[in-house]
């Protein structure tokens, strides 16, 4: 007895023989899989079967790699793992290494990596949302989003020289000091920022058509969420409150005051409603750091770092002590502990987190890193499971991949 | 097309001098004449055609805070030349695994039915090149052969994108070729003819008797199955760019997939032009103007390709379920709906 509802179309049964399905490799080279993903797919007409990720189209090898380079020269590997928020891998890596390494950051460097943690927060959320209403077929919203995603890149080339690949954070604090007119320039984001969100909102938000196609596509329970690792807005969208941020406060996030948006349904408009509140959340912490910014130095005391050519150009500190220097980094093996240590952070796609097994060499015996993108990717074929291609679309988009921070 | 008539009656007139078979030169002359005419129309089209694809790219340009094409040209304007010249000089691709014939064939056939079905437009008052009884039955057989490209375009190529396409395509084509002619049924009623010409005579001149009012629910049927059939957003499934890369045209190349992007945009003009026929009153303006008849008739159509790139600029894509639904669930129950309430209002005027 088949009992029928608005958003169910009568399944004609059909033989599932191997000769029946239709098999589709999807990627690496498609439009809509967000850089090089590849989804093997088993079709009875448009509906999936099964559905099988494929991933390592983009592997380069950084764990291998970062143990045969410093602390210090680890972080622009960072850069290149969720390249679009590489500000927030940078700081969780430092966060990582400074806990492991006993460094202690000035106030104020804290304060500018919450500050650059949260634009890259809102680039990556304005990115997402973006590329995921393109997949549904709203054109608008992506070119609306990019409107605002240059203005940050802008601020990002200003603040460090480079729009992606930034490398602005240090081992014991940041790269360089803002400037007044990246502060002027940010405040008037911060000012206009609401008004924009309204604006993607009033094309998309009560749409019928996205509606339709979001609303109980891909949905997943808080228990099954959890027993696929979700993290990120992915696990608050199913109503399971958990956010680094809040629970595990780094790099100051303690001092401020924001809010954690859960959702209720766990499908894609309930994560697509939790992005959006993180977008007003991330700019309500934005204006926070720009009142309260401490003033004082950006990098600290016992900082092993590359700060020698800044300091020298300076005339701050011609006579660098040598413990400074990057070469104590390799030499001076006294510097460094042994152990290991797992610390996570909260990206703007879920929790990354770095593990670092330390034989006191001055460089990483196993560095590890916990990706979201890779985990977010293994629940794919459990929500793509009976859904259709445009479906897939919809859910790919919305758990909001990354490939390069996936394959590494 | 009363200008070409009185040129080349004169013509005739004229031409009795030479010693030539009285019989025959008419009827060459005639022959020729319609020659002529196909070739300014199919010349004027074409011309709008590429411009449609500039007034669609800086429309959709300056919706989503952007320029559009501004290099080629003063603002672009010969952009659509430039992108001609490069299709046409473009690498023809085959793809090895493609059934030939076919692939080379598919093209044709979308384009040819589109450009066919212009015959029975009527332009103006007398500007139409083929005064038909069943104008309106031609086209929706035409628009339904152009499908059979889309269908064999998807088959030939012989990929797994452009077979999803071209099985799209069919279903869709399908689907939503039943309320476009079910929402036109209440026209011809009201009208009592098929014949584009009689159907703008019947609406009369004035604002408040075009059949756009008493034919309400007929025309917001007939828009969303025209956006269908001419497969735009948010009803562009068979050619998804994010789902099926570019459905039935992604193994296509240089003129041939121009071919096809003709295809859709003459398309585009001919259900705009059916729209403005059948519901806007056709040719028939606010005041007559002297100099150039198909005036009011070219800004109904223009405004019906701008609500087109308006909606492209603002809606997402449906679902290919959620379109069948749509189709069969309300269109096709609403249509036939206002064929009954049509109906029982004929009865009760009479």
């Amino acid at each position: 007895m088949i009992t029928l509802t608005d958003t169910q179309t009568i399944d004609v049964p059909v033989q599932s023989g191997e000769e029946d399905r239709y098999h589709l490799k999807m990627g690496p080279q498609h439009p809509a899989t967000h850089g090089v993903l590849r989804v093997d797919l088993d079709l009875d007409g448009e509906t999936i079967l099964t559905c099988d990720p494929k991933v390592g189209y983009l592997h380069r090898g950084f764990e291998k790699l970062a143990e045969h380079r410093t602390y210090a020269q680890n972080i622009v590997l960072t850069d290149r793992l969720d390249y679009i928020a590489a500000m927030s891998n940078n700081v969780g890596y430092c966060e990582a290494v400074e806990r492991l390494l006993a460094i202690e950051v000035p106030e104020r460097a804290r304060m500018l990596r919450v500050m650059v943690c949260e634009m890259s927060r809102i680039s990556s959320h304005l990115l997402w949302l973006a590329t995921h209403a393109l997949d549904i077929g709203a054109m608008t919203v992506f070119l609306y989003c990019f409107r605002e995603r240059e203005v940050l890149l802008e601020l990002f080339a200003e603040l460090c020289g480079a729009r992606l690949t930034t490398t602005y954070t240090r081992l014991g604090g940041v790269r360089q000091d803002v400037t007044r007119s990246i502060m002027k320039k940010l405040d008037k984001f911060v000012e206009d920022f609401p008004a924009c969100i309204e604006e993607y909102e009033t094309l998309i938000d009560t749409n019928r058509i996205w509606l339709k196609r979001t609303i109980g596509i891909g949905q997943v329970s808080a228990e099954k969420a959890l027993d696929l690792c979700l993290t990120g807005a992915s696990l608050r969208g199913s109503g399971v409150d958990y956010d680094i941020r809040k629970h595990m406060p780094y790099a100051g996030y303690e001092k401020f005051e924001f809010d954690i948006p859960v959702g209720e349904t766990g499908d894609t408009y309930a994560r697509y409603r939790c992005r959006m509140e993180e977008l007003r959340q991330s700019n309500f912490i934005l204006r926070q750091c720009i009142d309260m910014l401490p003033p004082g130095p950006v990098l600290g005391k016992d900082a092993p770092d590359l700060v020698m050519p800044i300091r020298a150009a300076n005339k701050l500190e011609v006579d660098v002590p040598a413990k400074n220097a990057l070469i104590t980094l390799i030499e001076d093996r006294d510097v460094f502990m042994e152990g290991d240590i797992y610390v996570a952070t909260e990206v703007p796609k879920g929790e990354l987190g770095f593990y670092f097994i330390s034989d006191g060499m001055g460089r990483p015996y196993r560095m590890h890193i916990r990706s979201p993108s890779f985990i977010h990717i293994g629940a794919l074929s459990t929500m793509a499971q009976g859904a259709m291609i445009a479906d897939l679309i919809a859910i790919i988009g919305t758990l909001d991949v990354v490939l390069g921070e996936c394959d590494r | 097309m009363w200008f070409w008539a009185n040129v080349t009656g004169s013509f005739l007139e004229e031409d009795h001098s030479f010693n030539l078979d009285e019989v025959s030169v008419p009827e060459i002359m005639q022959i020729l004449t319609l020659i002529l005419q196909i070739a300014i129309l199919l010349v004027i089209v074409l011309l709008h055609v590429a411009y449609a694809t500039y007034f669609e790219r800086k429309i959709i340009g300056h919706m989503q805070v952007r320029m559009g094409p501004m290099l080629v040209g003063y603002h672009g304007l010969l952009q659509p030349i430039a992108d001609g010249i490069k299709s046409f000089f473009k690498e023809d691709v085959v793809p090895a695994q493609a059934d030939k014939p076919l692939f080379l064939f598919a093209p044709v056939i979308c384009l040819v039915t589109m450009l066919t079905s212009l015959a029975v437009i009527p332009f103006a008052k007398g500007w139409v090149l083929a005064d038909i009884n069943i104008g309106l039955l031609f086209i929706f057989a035409m628009s339904s052969l152009a499908s059979y490209g889309v269908i064999l375009a998807g088959w030939a190529s012989n990929s797994k994108y452009t077979f999803l396409g071209g099985m799209r395509s069919m279903a869709q084509v399908i689907s939503y070729e039943i309320p476009l002619g079910l929402s036109l049924v209440g026209v011809m009623m009201l009208s009592g003819s098929l014949n584009l010409t009689a159907i703008v005579n019947s609406q009369g001149n004035s604002f408040s008797s075009m059949y756009l009012f008493p034919q309400i629910i007929g025309f917001f049927v007939f828009f969303l199955a025209m956006l269908a059939e001419t497969n735009r957003v948010p009803f562009d499934l068979p050619e998804a760019e994010t789902e099926l890369v570019s459905g039935y045209i992604t193994e296509y190349s240089g003129m041939r997939y121009a071919l096809f992007f003709m295809a859709e945009y003459i398309g585009m003009m001919v259900m705009a032009s059916i729209g403005t026929t059948c519901f806007l009153g056709g040719w028939n303006g606010p005041f007559e103007v002297p100099f150039f008849p198909p005036l009011w008739f070219i800004l109904k159509v223009y405004g019906f390709i701008f609500f087109f790139i308006w909606i492209r600029a603002t809606l997402p894509r449906y679902r290919y379920d959620q379109l069948m639904a749509l189709g069969w669930k309300l269109l096709i129950p609403l249509a036939l709906l206002n064929i009954f309430l049509t109906g029982l209002f004929k009865i009760l005027v009479h």
